[in-house]
């Protein structure tokens, strides 16, 4: 078996070098659905993060008790769990943003980039190092997020997180707010990242 | 010689008790199984702890947006004490309830009644709050909840300037929706390029108002 990474390399990875979002590929739907502004894409980053350390954490601790066959039902009841959590939790005390997220929290469930996680990382090695993966992990998810919802909300009505930095004169381009500023603002993301790194 | 028979299955291998124990799907899932009621508990934990916040907000969202439509705007920070009213109306042989908030001044007088409706939009349901005059005569407001319709066009439905057209218009005549500027008091302007959502909306609230009407007293 090939030597598994540590916990410093594993956290390291996860914000770039194995950025979910642009160099996995992963998760895609919710990035491109709620980032049309920073509060939402910030909201759904910190519900990521929530799940995603306790889910690598129980799968770690119970790593030695699965059995392949039963493996990914595991993953599933874990992730459902904590993802439940943090859906009521937002409804509770965050009652707005919980209504502008919509469908998008429950469905984390399915998020691929946890459920992967889980397979990769936390079945196989121990709780330290699951929880650096989750949470580097989260932080470039987050970071993809952000980049994404900074443009479009940016673009699309003249303000971060609700306060207008650009001037009254610009012309909001609400196409950057609707679903296709979302694909073409990933699209060039992804494109410039790639430049980037094939110029290295 | 080989049985080549393809009638007869394949015998299956003698299992021992113990084998045949261990390869039950019992005991397979014995961990899924543990942790269906391990995870079962904590949830229903989170549920009973926050379901009651989650009600309340739900119940505030209603609530806040009461006194503004009875009131309009500028007389909205005025106090109003609520009461809850289910009203049943028999529609065609089935029933139709509408959760009716009775608003009183301070002082005891009524200050009119909100209403929640819900009906059929252009893309999905829409929801919203009635606000009616102590007699139900005239609409006070109305403010919309809940809606999916198209962006750009349908969902312009929200906005203050469409939903004021609503106040003071009386009910004693259905509203209609027309295009391109209204002429005459029951009629309603539509939305450039979302006739369907305008339409939609003004129909929630006529039924609405046909349902309520004889059925409010103070």
């Amino acid at each position: 078996m090939a030597e598994q990474p540590t916990a410093s390399e594993r956290f390291i990875q996860g914000i770039l070098p194995e950025n979910p979002v642009y160099r996995q590929v992963l998760g895609l739907c919710p990035t491109l659905a709620v980032t049309n502004g920073m509060k939402p894409a910030m909201t759904m980053a910190g519900a990521v993060l929530f799940v995603l350390v306790c889910s690598n954490i129980i799968t770690s601790l119970i790593r030695g008790l699965l059995k392949p066959h039963l493996r990914i039902i595991v993953f599933t009841l874990t992730i459902a769990t904590f993802v439940t959590i943090a859906d009521r939790f937002l409804a509770a005390f965050m009652y707005d943003m919980s209504k502008a997220l919509g469908p998008y929290i429950p469905l984390i469930i399915v998020n691929c980039i946890i459920i992967c996680r889980c397979e990769v990382c936390a079945s196989k090695q121990g709780v330290f190092t699951a929880a650096s993966d989750a949470v580097g992990q989260s932080l470039g998810y987050a970071l993809a997020l952000s980049s994404i919802a900074i443009v479009r909300e940016v673009l699309g009505t003249g303000m971060i997180f609700g306060y207008r930095v650009l001037p009254e004169a610009w012309p909001d381009w609400s196409i950057m707010i609707l679903p296709p500023g979302a694909f073409l603002t990933l699209g060039l993301l992804m494109g410039t990242v790639n430049w980037f790194s094939e110029r290295k | 010689m080989v049985d080549m028979n393809p009638l007869k299955p394949l015998q299956p291998m003698p299992l021992s008790m113990m084998q045949y124990f261990r390869e039950s799907y019992i005991v397979q899932g014995w961990l899924v199984l543990m942790l269906c009621f391990f995870f079962g508990g904590t949830l229903s934990g989170v549920q009973l702890k926050l379901n009651p916040i989650i009600e309340e907000n739900k119940a505030n969202e209603t609530k806040q947006r009461i006194p503004e439509l009875l009131l309009g705007p500028s007389e909205a920070q005025q106090p109003l004490d609520l009461k809850l009213h289910t009203i049943e109306v028999e529609k065609k042989g089935r029933k139709v309830f509408y959760n009716v908030y009775e608003a009183r001044f301070a002082d005891g007088k009524l200050a009119g009644w909100v209403t929640k409706a819900v009906g059929q939009g252009y893309a999905d349901r829409i929801e919203l709050l009635l606000g009616l005059d102590p007699n139900a005569e005239k609409i006070t407001g109305v403010f919309i909840l809940d809606q999916k319709e198209t962006p750009g066009l349908g969902n312009k439905i929200v906005t203050e300037k469409w939903r004021s057209q609503f106040a003071g218009k009386e009910t004693k005549q259905l509203l209609t929706v027309v295009k391109g500027g209204v002429k005459a008091d029951h009629q309603i302007d539509a939305i450039s390029g979302a006739t369907i959502s305008s339409k939609s909306v003004t129909a929630i609230i006529n039924t609405a108002v046909n349902d309520l009407k004889g059925k409010l007293r103070g």
